[in-house]
Formats: structure tokens, C-alpha cells, sequence
């Protein structure tokens, strides 16, 4: 097949193109999420992205949840963003960064005004936002504009097999055409820590990634009461057929095909050395993972599920694929690409890479995932430890 | 063209149920993904769709190898075409 050499986004600013256009309403911390959720309700073509933190933070933690929340509103799937909060100078500090994108975005602090000053005001901006917003149109953005993120779900033997090296192939046929991708999930790569080590592009890229899984695993090490048996594998990856974490880990390590990765991201980091592949650390939780990928300015995610993951984002659409031919067929409204036939031998690897490609650019085109037309909008903030 | 078992690698020891279950006594095609090749076995135990199959006869202590890679150890011996899983194989981590 010839890969297209461009899709239709959304130009920002900065440079970045979406693949999407959302105008969203961001809570600095979970006391502001009625008052942003009333915004979203009453000015259509909105979102609200309640969450459960952001208050009494501190150290590394809060310095995530900064880079989250601004990573979120300079995500370039995002045209325009209303940010509230219950006091000023944590509202103004995420307003401040997102504005370095040159996008609209306004801030409102609660604190002297109540929720319904607060709505009113935030809701006479964010109609200004919807309405400039609609106006904007698709444009013919190279594919280097893609910024593709990875991660699977509910996996069994059939992601290993199939529906990660799917993803694998489609890695491989993008690379060469300036895409960035992300790949992450620290705790799924153990048993495969070594080998994925020596996947680093330089020295410094496969030790910084074994400093980032060993950390991962003293901390699993200390707060263990036992071992991970019950969530790693999850029942419904044994259910699936997978044994152990090392076969998780092998299986999930398929995503990369044959690639190097250049860096090692911090959650939510945006990457800085040019395109290519990284590693971020994040957790293996498919909201948490993907709200962090998000924040570091992915534009579409491609997630590979054996049993039936049904996970979406409400700023990066989420394409999901499936090598298993009873989640094709049972949970038939969760696929948006069906490789199934590759265990039955009647597709091979590099047709289904293909096929992933087309309903990538698809979606990237404005086709709605399934995940998003079924509503969903999993935004969960990543938090490191208990706050003071 | 079409198979029973997916074997990822030559050196695994396992293979991997593709069709919706083998029965046992089934007479199956295994097919070698590394370098298209293909093998059969007889299987022992009815096995779902995603799980492993033994194809040779492992002891206690023995390693298993899939994509070529230990992916843990046999806690209760197992023979080959029996159903590889919780049952008799445990992790190595923790």
C-alpha cells in the first residue's frame, strides 16, 4: 500500500496540528468541577474535564499535575480552553502555560464570587471560544503532524500475537515520515526490562529507562504486601490465556516493533528531541497512561485490546484494534479495526499494518472512534502520593 | 493455510490455541511465525482459544519459552500437549 502522505487537521498556532477541535473547560482541582461542568452545559460545543485532585499538592506531585493540566490545554486537539479554579494563582499558573501556545484561553477563580458569578462569566468567554472555534477548518497537514501514542488493554495471547505487532508494523511504516510515537506502561514491561533496555537509541536513552523501571520496581517492592498476582496479570488477562507478567510484558513489548527509542519522558512530558519514538513512564492503567500521553501532546492513540478494553479520552480519540475474533464479534461496538484474520492466517502482518494505517488516517480525517461515539471520556489524573 | 496453534518462536516450548478450542485427542496444526514453518501435536486436555499448549514434556523447575524469551518456571510437571497455565506455571518476578 502507499501511505498518504498527509491528512486533513486542525493548524494551531504554535505550528502543531489536532486531529480534533475542542473547546474544553478545565478545573484547576475537584472542588471546581461543578462549576466547570455548569459552563459545558450551557455553551454547546464544549467539554468539561472533571477530575478528582489539585488540591494541597505538593513537591514532584504538584509539578505533575501543573504539567498535566497545561499539557491538556496545550494539547493541539484542543482549539480554546476556559480554565477555573477555586483561588487565583494556581488558575493563573496553568492559564500562563497554556497561553505560551498562542491559543485562546481565559482563566476564572471562584474564590470572592461563588459558582454562579463564576459560571456566568466563564460561560459568556467559553460561547466566544465555541463560536470561534466552529468556524475553524481541516487543512492538509503533513503526516509528520501525527503524533501517534500507544497503549493496550485487557490484553491476552492474541495481543502478543497479533494486535500489537499490528501496531508494531504501523511503527515501522511511519517512522520514516517524521511521526512521533509514545509508547509507556513501566510496570507492563517487567520481564521485559532488559530486552526493552537495549532498545535504546543511545547509552544514555537505555540507561535512563532502566533507572525509570528499576524506581518503578523498588517502589512496588516496598509498598507490596505480597506480589502483584491480582492485578498483574488481571483476571481478565488470565482469563485470556496469559500467564505471567513476563508474558504480559513480552506481549505489550510488541508495539514497537523493531524501533529505538530516542528518549525517556517523565508523565506528561512533552518531548523535545525531534520525531521518533519514546518511552514515557506512566502507569499501565489505560485512562491514566493515556491522559498522561495526551498531556504530553499526542494527537490520536492507537490502543491494541485482546479482551475488550473500552477506554476513550475526551481530547485524544482513541482508535482501538483487536486480533481476537470473539471480542470482534461479541463487543463488536468497542473495534474500530478488526485484525482478527491474522490467526487464522487469512491476512498477514503487513496487511493488517496497513489496514491500522488507513483507519488511523481515518480518524485523524475526522471519523469518529468508537470510543468517542459512545461517549467516552476517561480523564484521570496520575497522583505520585498522598497529599499534605 | 490455516492453523490450530501459533508458535512464536522455534526455541518455544509453547504454543498458543488460535481456534475457538481444541478438544482432546485433536490432531493439531502448529505454525512457527519466526520462520513459517509448521509442526503438529496431539493434544491431552481441551484448551480455549488464547491459551498455551505444551510441546514437549516439561518438569518442575523448567523454564517456559515464548517469543523465544522466559516468560516463567513450571511449578508442576507438565506433559506435552497438556494446557500450560496458573495451574502449573508461576512467574519469576516477586
Amino acid at each position: 500500500m502507499e501511505i498518504p502522505k498527509s491528512f486533513l487537521g486542525y493548524k494551531r498556532e504554535n505550528g502543531r496540528a489536532g486531529t480534533r477541535n475542542h473547546v474544553i473547560i478545565l478545573p484547576v482541582d475537584d472542588i471546581s468541577n461543578a462549576c466547570a461542568e455548569a459552563v459545558a452545559n450551557n455553551i454547546k460545543g464544549t467539554i468539561a474535564l472533571p477530575h478528582s485532585y489539585g488540591r494541597l499538592q505538593f513537591g514532584a506531585d504538584l509539578e505533575l499535575h501543573f504539567r498535566t493540566m497545561i499539557g491538556t490545554g496545550s494539547n493541539p486537539n484542543v482549539a480554546a480552553v476556559i480554565v477555573i479554579g477555586i483561588e487565583p494563582k494556581w488558575t493563573k499558573r496553568i492559564v500562563d502555560g497554556i497561553a505560551k501556545t498562542g491559543k485562546p484561553v481565559e482563566g476564572f477563580h471562584i474564590e470572592r464570587t461563588g459558582d454562579i458569578g463564576t459560571v456566568m462569566k466563564a460561560s459568556k468567554k467559553a460561547q466566544e471560544f465555541s463560536q470561534w472555534a466552529s468556524e475553524k477548518q481541516r487543512e492538509e497537514c503533513p503526516m509528520s503532524d501525527l503524533w501517534i501514542s500507544v497503549k493496550c488493554g485487557e490484553s491476552d495471547t492474541t495481543s502478543g500475537l497479533a494486535s500489537n505487532p499490528t501496531v508494531g508494523n504501523l511503527m515501522e511504516k511511519l517512522e520514516p515520515m517524521g511521526v512521533h510515537l509514545c509508547f509507556g506502561e513501566t510496570s507492563e514491561l517487567t520481564g521485559a526490562e532488559q530486552v526493552c533496555a537495549t532498545r535504546g537509541a543511545t547509552k544514555e536513552a537505555s540507561e535512563k529507562f532502566m533507572k525509570t523501571w528499576n524506581d518503578y520496581n523498588d517502589f512496588i517492592l516496598k509498598e507490596a504486601t505480597d506480589d502483584l498476582s491480582e492485578s498483574q496479570p488481571t483476571a481478565g488477562n488470565i482469563a485470556g490465556g496469559l500467564t505471567t507478567i513476563e508474558e504480559k510484558a513480552f506481549g505489550n513489548f510488541q508495539k514497537i516493533g523493531n524501533l529505538k527509542f530516542i528518549d525517556v519522558l517523565e508523565p506528561a512530558e512533552q518531548p523535545e528531541k525531534g520525531p521518533g519514538l519514546y518511552f514515557m513512564d506512566t502507569s499501565s492503567a489505560a485512562a491514566e497512561c493515556i491522559t498522561l500521553q495526551a498531556a504530553g501532546g499526542f494527537n490520536i492513540h492507537l490502543f491494541p485490546t485482546g479482551q475488550g478494553n473500552i477506554v476513550g479520552n475526551p481530547i485524544e480519540p482513541v482508535v482501538k484494534l483487536t486480533a481476537n475474533p470473539l471480542t470482534a464479534k461479541s463487543m463488536s461496538e468497542h473495534v474500530d479495526c478488526d485484525v482478527s484474520k491474522i490467526l487464522s492466517r487469512e491476512m498477514n502482518l503487513s496487511e493488517a499494518g496497513d489496514k491500522l494505517i488507513e483507519t488511523t488516517l481515518r480518524v485523524a480525517n475526522g471519523r469518529l472512534t468508537c470510543a468517542e461515539a459512545l461517549g467516552h471520556k476517561e480523564f484521570v489524573m496520575t497522583k505520585l502520593y498522598r497529599s499534605a | 493455510m490455516a492453523t490450530d496453534i501459533i508458535i512464536h518462536d522455534k526455541k518455544d516450548n509453547v504454543g498458543v490455541v488460535v481456534i475457538e478450542k481444541i478438544t482432546p485427542k485433536q490432531d493439531c496444526k502448529c505454525w512457527i511465525m519466526e520462520d513459517d514453518s509448521s509442526t503438529d501435536i496431539q493434544s491431552t486436555d481441551e484448551i480455549p482459544l488464547g491459551h498455551k499448549i505444551a510441546m514437549v514434556d516439561l518438569k518442575e523447575g523448567d523454564t517456559i519459552l515464548k517469543y523465544g524469551h522466559d516468560i516463567g518456571k513450571v511449578v508442576k510437571s507438565i506433559k506435552k500437549g497438556e494446557h500450560v497455565h496458573v495451574h502449573n506455571v508461576k512467574t519469576k518476578k516477586w
